[in-house]
């Protein structure tokens, strides 16, 4: 890292971030007052009970969703006042999502599916093949360019699906239990390509219950009733 | 950097409708046929009217036509033994309306009397026409040899007679005719032309059976023949005289004809005590013929749309269960950074290719029923390209309209639960 402070610098920031939701007559309080910060460069994971509030922090983090009150600052931008372009545009130029069942798309080839934020963002027919044959040969599919995701293994699909992620060239990765839908020795392998990927320098947050592949992260996050219950660092 | 992300969404539509060839194949079915049926059926209605039309536009749109009719109160008197009588149009009604009225331009009167001719040895009963030269002006009667009568031969009271093509047949007249004599009833008539029958079908307003017609220079026929007709059938005998069987009057333009014909038949109203003359317009004919032919395609037109309207909801129908087929993928769009907008315009591309498809199938299905039909039953048929521009036109809009609905709905999903759809 060439700039000194760049390892120091806050790169998501929340400050007594309330969700709300309502259902029926009942509110529920998904997320109660969350206050944390993630530094540029780390590798993050959050755990926690279902309905410890941990999927909602993920939504809010990958701007699928707003907060109902409290500050959200993410790469810099007030994230909790954009309104649905200006949240869909953020997503395509800063975040990248990589999904516990891969969501692929089954109509698109390997191809495809990694160019699709490139199609959005409007990149030209060739920069954007020579990008997607970049990425799958450093995900090494790049013999299986032209397939479909289901004439591939969950694995395959897998890093198909951390390919499309950083096609964008994303300052977040957003992972939802990556890991959650392979069996252990490929879950490794997705987990040590997260870690080279956090080793070049890309921020990664990840949503797990799995203390082995938390056991990967520096920063084990820990959720209870929509409150941060304590945080573990290496 | 648009185009091509419109290309491309194309591309992505045309792709997801192969996915499911059957269902998109169904799911056409509906704008196919509608599509079909309104060229189909707006092209027989067309070719019905058209000829209708024409028939009514060759007779002249700018054309008054009188013509003599029996009174009814003289119908029964006829039935005695012996009778005469006297009605119709005269050589003075014509003076009097030329005269009268401004706005007309010239007026062709006829005079048709039954007398058998013969040439050499072949004898065949024509319809002696008395005429002026102007009605070959009125009348389009292309010259099949020789010439028509003209204003010398008025002059000169020249017994002189144009065949039709079809009465010269019969008696064996041909170019080489020209110049021979043609006897009608003891007078000797030289032979100076022949036009070509109408083709028009018979019962015409100016005259029915002209395909037999002989055309002669109308004060030769008042002189030679007079103005009295014997007519003798079984039991009774039967006088006629008639002046003038038919008038054709042209006004100067078309807007002037109604008010002439209106002014025409209040002057005939006040010089005949009897309605013994029948007034038609062809430009009434025509612009009431035009009125039958728009109220009939406006029923056909209306049946079409609701094949075209049952096609759309089926379009709309099929659009919403892919949409819910295909939540995830909206998520996983959405997730990535794709705008409503960008969704909305994907599914609505698709529903475009789904429904033009379609239409450029009922165009070709269009195009063919009418071929048949002209080929296979004889009827005249006129595809216009207002239809097929109507029908593309339909077919886009049918996929807009229906496809617009499934589109909001899939760029309205929340991307949260769509990623979590099963």
């Amino acid at each position: 890292m060439a700039v000194l402070d760049s390892a120091q610098s806050t790169v998501v920031q929340l400050e007594d971030v309330h969700k709300t939701y309502i259902m029926g007559d009942e509110k529920v309080h998904a997320l109660a007052g969350v206050t944390i910060s993630f530094e540029e460069g780390i590798f993050c994971s959050i755990m926690g009970p279902s309905g410890s509030g941990k999927s909602t922090m993920l939504n809010l983090l990958g701007c699928l969703d707003r907060p109902t009150s409290g500050i959200f600052i993410l790469a810099g931008q007030d994230v909790a006042t954009m309104n649905d372009d200006q949240l869909s545009d953020f997503r395509l130029r800063h975040l990248g999502f990589i999904f516990q069942s891969f969501n692929l798309i089954p109509q698109l080839t390997v191809r495809e599916n990694i160019e699709l934020p490139l199609f959005y963002l409007g990149w030209e027919k060739e920069e954007s093949a020579a990008r997607a044959e970049e990425l799958a040969d450093r995900v090494g599919l790049l013999d299986r360019l032209n397939h479909r995701p289901t004439e591939l293994s969950g694995g395959q699909q897998q890093r198909v699906a951390v390919a499309r992620s950083l096609s964008n060239d994303p300052q977040i990765i957003l992972a939802d239990e990556p890991t959650g839908n392979l069996d252990t020795a490929t879950g490794e392998q997705i987990m040590s390509m997260l870690i080279d990927l956090n080793a070049q320098g890309k921020t990664i947050l990840m949503v797990t219950h799995e203390p082995e592949v938390a056991a990967h992260t520096q920063r084990r996050v820990h959720m209870r009733d929509g409150l941060i219950e304590r945080i573990e660092e290496d | 950097m648009e185009n091509l992300r419109l290309v491309r969404n194309i591309q992505l539509g045309v792709k997801n409708l192969l996915l499911h060839k059957l269902r998109s194949f169904l799911t056409m079915l509906g704008i196919v046929f509608g599509v079909a049926s309104v060229i189909a059926m707006l092209s027989i209605g067309e070719g019905a009217s058209k000829s209708a039309l024409d028939e009514i536009r060759r007779l002249g749109s700018s054309n008054i036509i009188l013509q003599s009719k029996k009174p009814v109160e003289d119908e029964a008197v006829t039935n005695r033994r012996s009778m005469m009588s006297i009605y119709g149009l005269t050589y003075e009604d014509e003076r009097r309306i030329a005269r009268t009225f401004d706005a007309v331009e010239r007026t062709a009167p006829a005079k048709i009397i039954r007398k058998e001719a013969r040439l050499g040895d072949r004898a065949l009963e024509l319809r002696i026409v008395g005429t002026t030269p102007e009605w070959f002006d009125l009348v389009a009667r292309p010259v099949a040899a020789g010439r028509v009568l003209l204003p010398r031969d008025v002059h000169a009271v020249s017994n002189v007679v144009v065949l039709t093509e079809f009465g010269a047949r019969k008696v064996l007249a041909t170019r080489d005719s020209i110049g021979e004599n043609l006897q009608i009833a003891g007078n000797s008539f030289e032979v100076i032309g022949i036009v070509q029958s109408d083709s028009g079908q018979g019962g015409s307003i100016q005259t029915p059976d002209q395909q037999v017609d002989a055309y002669i220079p109308i004060n030769v026929a008042r002189e030679r023949f007079g103005d009295m007709v014997f007519r003798m059938t079984t039991g009774s005998f039967e006088r006629e005289t008639v002046e003038l069987h038919q008038l054709i009057v042209q006004v100067q333009s078309n807007d002037e004809v109604e008010a002439v014909a209106a002014g025409i038949d209040a002057m005939m109203k006040h010089f005949h005590k009897k309605t013994d003359y029948d007034i038609s317009v062809p430009l009434a004919l025509l612009q009431q013929a035009e009125a039958t032919k728009r109220t009939y395609n406006i029923v056909l037109g209306s049946i079409a749309s609701i094949s075209l309207l049952v096609g759309g909801i089926g379009i709309m129908n099929i659009m919403l269960a892919s949409v819910t087929e295909r939540t995830r993928e909206i998520g996983v769009r959405r997730a990535i950074g794709a705008r409503k907008r960008q969704i909305i315009v994907q599914f609505l591309i698709e529903t475009i290719v789904l429904s033009t498809t379609g239409g450029f199938i009922g165009i070709l299905i269009g195009l063919a029923i009418p071929w048949a039909v002209t080929v296979f039953a004889g009827m005249p048929t006129v595809v216009t390209g207002l239809s097929l521009g109507l029908s593309v036109g339909i077919s886009m809009a049918v996929g807009v309209i229906f496809g617009l609905y499934p589109a909001i709905r899939a760029a309205n999903l929340d991307p949260i639960e769509a990623l979590r759809h099963e």
